[in-house]
């Protein structure tokens, strides 16, 4: 009856933490913040609070003589935090260069049911039937903002390791390209010259590839090329190679078709009225999307696939870190089982003691979760990093260590602090006093 | 072996701590094992014997660049090349673009460069006498349920038909088996005819990606290599030969330091494994110390109490690690076939057992070492005294 009794507490408590868990997931800092001030005033203002703030007062002074256990905490879970969010800030990093690359007032039009530019083929005559749309920005001169491209991927060899050829995006673009792309600007040299054999390099490119500084000659489908120019732009465009379309398309014999056309539009609010022109054209099969929806789409497999890994390999290093804090406070709280005793035997009751041991690891888990985070922070924030992209070629990326992923990882170490105390504190409660008092 | 159960009862004196200890143990492990996977699917081919008497020659200068049809015969001429099949991309997609299909155009002789690959002689001969045959991996086979006899239409994602229709149609007539040391990858392929590709496709005129180059010798790759990129030389389609081992793996470089990413992993979980069991093992050694002292006073010496504490940490990380890699094996195909083919996980390979048992020894000796030296030079008055 007894160890019925036992296993149908064990099997409530499990249904407690699961519960706890799935409330604590939701959290809002906010929230978080008002909870904790909730606890804090309950300790202080409270008979039972300001028993478990000295009960919690004992057990964090003697932290200093269990240094090597608590340390097992604290360390566990900076590994967990560390690991988890690293891999995070890779995916979001890589989703955030991808997605900086477009806006909503550009669009880009490929042929119909290509995913990608590597795919896609645009007749001349098409390419002119797209320019002319409506809804697309004139200039000063009252041409209209857009630029056909060529995307070509070609082998170079990569600094790190410079056996190793990795594919790089050389786009070939239209005069327009610059004023589209604003955010792109030269910061060594000069702009390309259409119809000569120049390029300029994104500088993401020029730092992982070899022999892409200014002056450099490159040797391109059997031809020499020259690089004249470096420019910085913060998206996905530094991965890239720029070369005039002409020019590139003669080298690559691709005669007067393009591979995407990007357009600047009058309005954001004009995208609707330009894709209708386009869809509705029977001269036309075409795919219209926004060029920040379509780099959106670039990065959603990646990120995903990122993101799973991570959280795999994160939830089992979670576990393994429950199991060492399990012992950690189990250890604690045997070590000091008579003490708890005697604190039970003059009259506290259970609340105070559960509370202080489980207070006790989450600070321990906290310090974990932070100390986990600023490493993180330290090392990968900013941190360059490659990889191959949708259009088969290298983009160049950061690591990207948010605020928001460290509150992640904060939520993780807490929680894991919380599984790993609970089970312990609540032995100790349940431990009889007798017994505790007369074990050596 | 006759202290064996003496240590194994010393290990389980405490039997929370231990099995606390041994889950965080079996978690490093199971993680070990499945990133270990990992990171040989990723370079795969390059410790496999299989394919080592083949050439890859593709264009130096770009994956996207083809070569003409002419340089088959040409490298043909080569001595020490034994046949040369060539092969196109055609990024074939089933319904939907997640629905990826490592689709190739090959020639005739494809299968014969591919010995690993299996066909039966009826299926082999349905597929050479057909224009619009295909031949599949079991894999994929089993994936979309496909059989001999089947119809499918498959998208290309690059090539359309001269009647600019993309969706092209072909009639499944043979499902290859493939050997158990083949590449990843090589049991989901999809193959059909080069020529009916070339034939019926808008865009491309008598082109292939890349020839596949099968040795006489496979230490002749080096010279033979050279002497097929000497044949492109300064025209406008130069080649570039290496192994397939090479070729596959400049594919995964590509994707990122896998190697690199996971070494990064592994330190912290087994620096955080180190420390913990050295806690475990120093609890475990400091509450015995009365009785290492009785043991020593019935005779044990210094060195085979040092012994002891050591087999105990030893045998500690072995079990969970044991347990942790087991686990990990028995994942592994799990998680592929839960990925639908998107990520091939072999299981865990002789040499990932290899390393990982080596990792346990090692960290079994470095987390016992401390507790066990202080095992043997335990004082036996003092010990015995409780001071």
């Amino acid at each position: 009856m007894r160890k019925f009794k036992s296993f149908l507490g064990n099997l409530g408590l499990l249904l407690l933490l699961a519960i706890v868990l799935l409330i604590w997931v939701q959290l809002t800092p906010l929230l978080v913040g008002v909870l904790a001030l909730m606890l804090l005033l309950w300790l202080v203002l409270t008979r039972r609070g300001r028993q478990t703030l000295s009960v919690t007062g004992v057990g964090i002074s003697t932290l200093g003589q269990r240094v090597g256990a608590s340390s097992v905490i604290v360390i566990g879970i900076a590994g967990v935090v560390g690991v988890l969010v690293a891999m995070l800030a890779m995916g979001d990093g890589f989703a955030a260069t991808l997605q900086q690359t477009g806006s909503s007032d550009t669009a880009i039009v490929l042929r119909g049911g290509s995913s990608a530019e590597l795919n896609s083929v645009l007749e001349r005559d098409n390419i002119s039937v797209i320019e002319q749309a409506p809804g697309v920005a004139r200039g000063s001169k009252g041409e209209p903002v857009a630029s056909a491209e060529l995307s070509v991927v070609v082998n170079l060899p990569k600094k790190s390791d410079p056996s190793v050829d990795a594919n790089v995006q050389i786009r070939g673009v239209g005069e327009e390209a610059w004023a589209l792309r604003p955010n792109v600007r030269m910061t060594q040299g000069r702009r390309f010259t259409p119809g000569l054999r120049e390029l300029v390099v994104g500088q993401g490119a020029q730092h992982q590839f070899v022999g892409l500084e200014v002056g450099k000659q490159l040797r391109l489908a059997g031809q020499q090329w020259t690089v004249v120019g470096t420019f910085a732009s913060d998206d996905s465009h530094h991965s890239e190679l720029w070369g005039d379309m002409q020019t590139v398309a003669s080298a690559y014999r691709r005669g007067a078709s393009a591979q995407s056309v990007t357009v600047r539009l009058v309005s954001p609010q004009a995208f609707d009225t330009f894709k209708a022109a386009l869809v509705s054209d029977p001269r036309l099969k075409v795919d219209v999307s926004t060029t920040r929806e379509y780099f959106s789409k670039q990065s959603e497999n990646l990120t995903k696939v990122i993101r799973i890994v991570g959280i795999t390999v994160g939830t089992i290093m979670a576990i393994g870190a429950i199991f060492g804090a399990l012992n950690t406070m189990f250890a604690a709280v045997s070590t000091r089982a008579r003490e708890i005793a005697t604190l039970r035997a003059i009259g506290f009751r259970g609340v105070p003691v559960v509370v202080s041991i489980l207070l006790e690891t989450m600070l321990l888990a906290l310090i974990g979760g932070a100390l986990g985070g600023l490493i993180t922070w330290l090392i990968f924030n900013g941190y360059t990093a490659s990889t191959l992209g949708s259009s088969f070629s290298q983009v160049v990326f950061q690591f990207k260590v948010s605020p928001q992923l460290l509150w992640t990882g904060i939520q993780w170490a807490m929680a894991i602090g919380f599984v790993g105390g609970v089970f312990p504190a609540v032995r100790a409660a349940r431990l009889p006093v007798t017994t505790a008092l007369r074990e050596l | 072996m006759k202290y064996l159960r003496l240590i194994w009862a010393a290990l389980f004196r405490r039997k929370t701590r231990t099995i606390l200890t041994l889950v965080s143990i079996i978690m490093a492990f199971l993680l070990f094992g499945m990133l270990d996977a990992v990171r040989t699917a990723f370079d795969s081919g390059s410790k496999s014997l299989v394919g080592v008497d083949r050439l890859i020659t593709s264009s130096r200068y770009s994956i996207i660049q083809s070569l003409p049809q002419t340089l088959q015969s040409r490298i043909s001429g080569i001595a020490g090349v034994r046949d040369v099949a060539y092969a196109n991309w055609f990024g074939g997609i089933y319904q939907d673009p997640k629905n990826f299909v490592f689709s190739y155009a090959v020639s005739p002789n494809y299968l014969d460069v591919y010995p690993e690959i299996h066909l039966t002689p009826e299926q082999r001969k349905a597929f050479d006498s057909s224009r619009t045959g295909v031949v599949i991996g079991p894999t994929l086979a089993k994936k979309y349920g496909w059989k001999v006899g089947d119809k499918i239409p498959l998208q290309s994602t690059i090539f359309p038909q001269k009647n600019g229709d993309k969706t092209w149609a072909f009639d499944i007539v043979g499902v290859y088996s493939v050997d158990d040391d083949a590449g990843s990858g090589m049991d989901q392929l999809f193959l059909l005819h080069w020529k009916y590709f070339d034939e019926a496709s808008l865009y491309t005129r008598h082109e292939m990606g890349w020839y596949i180059d099968r040795l006489q010798d496979a230490s002749q790759g080096d010279r033979v290599s050279k002497a097929i990129d000497a044949l492109s030389e300064n025209s406008d389609h130069e080649t570039k030969t290496q192994t397939e081992q090479a070729f596959s793996a400049s594919f995964a470089k590509q994707l990122g330091d896998i190697g690199l990413i996971v070494s990064a992993i592994m330190g912290a979980v087994f620096f955080t494994l180190i420390l913990l069991t050295a806690n475990t093992m120093a609890q475990a050694v400091r509450e015995r110390t009365s009785e290492l002292a009785v043991l020593k006073t019935i005779g044990f010496s210094s060195h085979s109490v040092l012994a002891m504490v050591l087999a105990e940490s030893v045998m500690l990380l072995f079990l969970g690690g044991v347990i942790g890699l087991a686990i990990a094996a028995l994942l592994a195909p799990l998680v592929s076939k839960g990925s639908g083919g998107m990520l091939n996980l072999p299981s865990v390979g002789a040499a990932s057992w290899a390393i990982g048992v080596g990792l346990m020894v090692i960290i079994g000796l470095l987390v016992g070492a401390l507790p066990a030296i202080r095992a043997m030079r335990l004082n036996i008055v003092d010990a015995l005294a409780g001071r």
